[in-house]
């Protein structure tokens, strides 16, 4: 049998997401964004949601998000995608509005704005790209820095009596009645990015059937800026981040519930 | 005859808004512009016209939500007083930076800092001139009465949309809380999802049909040649504002010899003074800039070649006198330029501005 007879839609176990453009990625080998961006555009494929959807892109390494999903796309200021978010699902209630931010956009610069967005049940998807580092402006401390990690601005490691506590926002999300769906995953290996893709469709749906806001927190690598190879970033994430960041759902309730767990 | 009611101006903003068919309000309380805010959420109207009103965590968190409901093609607006405005600075030349069209509204109180909850013309730098980061303007409106304060909040959409530029009232405390006659417009429904197509589809970030390409709203560019055409037709863009935007009134500047100017509230105050100079046998008259930017620069240079002398009036400490003096300049003329003004939350006198007049232009 020749190339040519393999190679037919029948035969195929596994294809490209249609709505994953054809530019190459900026991202850095070994990098968690590249992979979230997989799972999200063929999310938004599978449930038939290209023309509802408008996705918010962060000030981080994932600002140009917008490149690569064939989707409409908004590109807010550092730490504000939650309320460009609220602007946009609150005069187009009926579209599927989701942020993408990372550890320093969310959980440094724009706290108040996720508690809020959070607090007030904002119907809008939240991913949370936790790589405890700053990817985009090359590699300095971010409140979800471990105690110890070295990073630029932490170059003998982040000393809690002097930066403070690696920040578990997650967990403070979901205590906030607001929140329906409050999850932390990885992409690190195959079965992990499945169950990731299990969680991020579950917490869409919550939100087409207007549950409030769903929040996904993605425990991330960043090679560059831990200063390791892909597959060593991977190992010391397990090891480290996930050991600090225990994968779960820490919520799964409806509106207005308020769950206080884990 | 639209209907005519006694209201006070930050009322009547909010009002207005709701009239001209304002999609959205996104606003944090702070003196003295909270009665618009106020307003709205007493008038719900939601009900009636489906428009949202959302109380924001933050002046920071409102600019942005203004941000992104701007970028689904419908009116969005917000309201504010100086610190506030301050806060939304990096929000605002995002949206400049985007083209997206929306409106801000600065009741300026005096400062600088926390400063004092009474009215000032001190914002006027950042207004025209920019006021966040980077080359950009916005279209600055100067009411100077409750009814222009309704007027100017259908007209600052209509600009900003003509544009695709954030346009904004400035005006302050005085008129914010000044109760007025005012004629109400008649309540224009919201644009239809069709409108907004027609008007804003390919730009506008509402869910990509297979139809059209998507659209993503951005003010990033990482090639320094296409930013730069980009600031290129920006200043353009700006240019064209300039020639085609600009307002202004002038009251008895036919004869005059010396011209105030003022606008706001300083331009009313400025009204009285010239009454009480003419009855002195002073020629003097006066010219209102009622957009700020762009800048009655043309109207200016023609005055300064009949005029000896302009006397900026400003709450504040001399700030729009340089866009005077620039006109003059440029109009090579000897026209001498002056200032007059009060700070901290005061408002002239109209004799304090008769007085300056007199010691400045006429000699003792
Ligand atoms: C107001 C503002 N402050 C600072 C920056 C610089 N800046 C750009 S990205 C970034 C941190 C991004 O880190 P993170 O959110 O963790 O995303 P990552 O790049 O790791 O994906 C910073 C501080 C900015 N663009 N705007
Ligand atoms: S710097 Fe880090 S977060 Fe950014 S692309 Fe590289 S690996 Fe990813």
């Amino acid at each position: 049998m020749e190339l040519k007879d393999l190679i037919k839609p029948e035969n195929l176990v596994y294809g490209k997401s249609r709505l994953l453009e054809e530019e190459i990625m900026h991202y850095c080998p070994g990098c968690s964004h590249g992979v979230v961006h997989k799972i999200l555009a063929e999310l938004i494929e599978e449930m038939g949601l290209q023309e509802k959807t408008i996705g918010i892109a962060p000030v981080g390494c994932a600002v140009f998000a917008y490149n690569y999903i064939d989707i409409d796309w908004q590109e807010a200021a550092h730490g504000r995608a939650p309320a460009v978010a609220t602007g946009i699902s609150r005069l187009m209630p009926d579209k599927f509005v989701f942020s993408y931010q990372g550890d320093g956009d969310l959980a440094s610069i724009g706290t108040a704005e996720i508690m809020h967005a959070c607090n007030r049940g904002e119907n809008i998807l939240v991913i949370f790209i936790n790589n405890g580092i700053y990817g985009m402006t090359g590699g300095q401390m971010a409140p979800t820095t471990l105690e110890g990690m070295v990073t630029a601005t932490t170059p003998t490691g982040r000393d809690v009596a002097r930066n403070g506590y690696p920040l578990k926002i997650t967990n403070l999300i979901a205590q906030l009645p607001g929140t329906s769906y409050v999850t932390r995953q990885a992409v690190h290996t195959a079965a992990s990015a499945r169950k990731c893709k299990r969680s991020i469709k579950k917490a869409i749906q919550n939100v087409l059937d207007k549950k409030g806001t769903s929040f996904v927190e993605v425990v991330s690598t960043c090679s560059s800026g831990w200063k390791m190879t892909p597959v060593a970033s991977n190992k010391w994430m397990e090891e480290n981040m996930i050991a600090y960041y225990p994968l779960g759902d820490l919520k799964d309730s409806v509106k207005g519930e308020n769950v206080l767990e884990n | 005859m639209g209907e005519i009611r006694l209201m006070k101006g930050n009322e009547v903003l909010g009002e207005a808004a709701i009239r001209c068919g304002c999609d959205g309000y996104f606003g944090y309380p702070i003196t003295p512009q909270s009665e618009v805010m106020e307003t709205l959420m007493q008038r719900a109207p939601w009900n009636e016209t489906g428009m949202v009103v959302l109380q924001a965590e933050s002046e920071v968190a409102s600019i942005n939500m203004v941000y992104g409901a701007a970028g689904t093609g419908k009116k969005a607006m917000t309201s504010s007083s100086s610190p506030g405005i301050s806060l939304m600075a990096e929000g605002i030349s995002y949206i400049a930076g985007a083209e997206l069209p929306c409106l801000i509204i600065n009741v300026q109180r005096g400062g600088p800092g926390l400063g004092t909850i009474q009215p000032s013309q001190a914002d006027y730098f950042q207004a025209v001139k920019g006021g966040g980061h980077g080359d950009y303007k916005l279209i600055v409106l100067a009411p100077a009465s409750v009814q222009e304060m309704n007027d100017f909040v259908d007209l600052a959409f209509n600009l900003a949309f003509k544009y695709r530029n954030p346009a904004m009232i400035l005006t302050d405390g005085a008129l914010g809380q000044m109760m007025e006659k005012v004629e109400l417009a008649d309540q224009k429904p919201r644009w239809t999802d069709e409108e907004i197509k027609k008007i804003s589809g390919d730009w506008a970030t509402t869910g990509k049909p297979t139809s059209r390409k998507k659209n993503v709203i951005t003010s990033l560019e990482m090639d320094s040649n296409v930013m730069e055409a980009k600031n290129r037709r920006f200043q353009e863009k700006y240019k064209l504002i300039e020639k085609q935007e600009t307002r202004y009134e002038l009251i008895q500047c036919d004869d005059a010899e010396y011209i105030l100017v003022a606008f706001g509230t300083s331009a009313r105050v400025c009204q009285k003074s010239v009454e009480i100079a003419r009855a002195k046998g002073l020629k003097v008259g006066l010219l209102r800039p009622i957009t700020l930017f762009p800048f009655p620069n043309a109207v200016i240079k023609e005055l300064a070649h009949k005029a000896k002398g302009f006397l900026s009036v400003e709450m504040s400490a001399g700030q729009m006198i340089e866009d005077i003096k620039l006109a003059v300049y440029e109009a090579g003329s000897n026209a001498r330029v002056n200032y007059f003004g009060r700070m901290g939350g005061i408002i002239p006198t109209p004799g304090e501005v008769v007085d300056a007049l007199e010691n400045k232009f006429y000699g003792s």
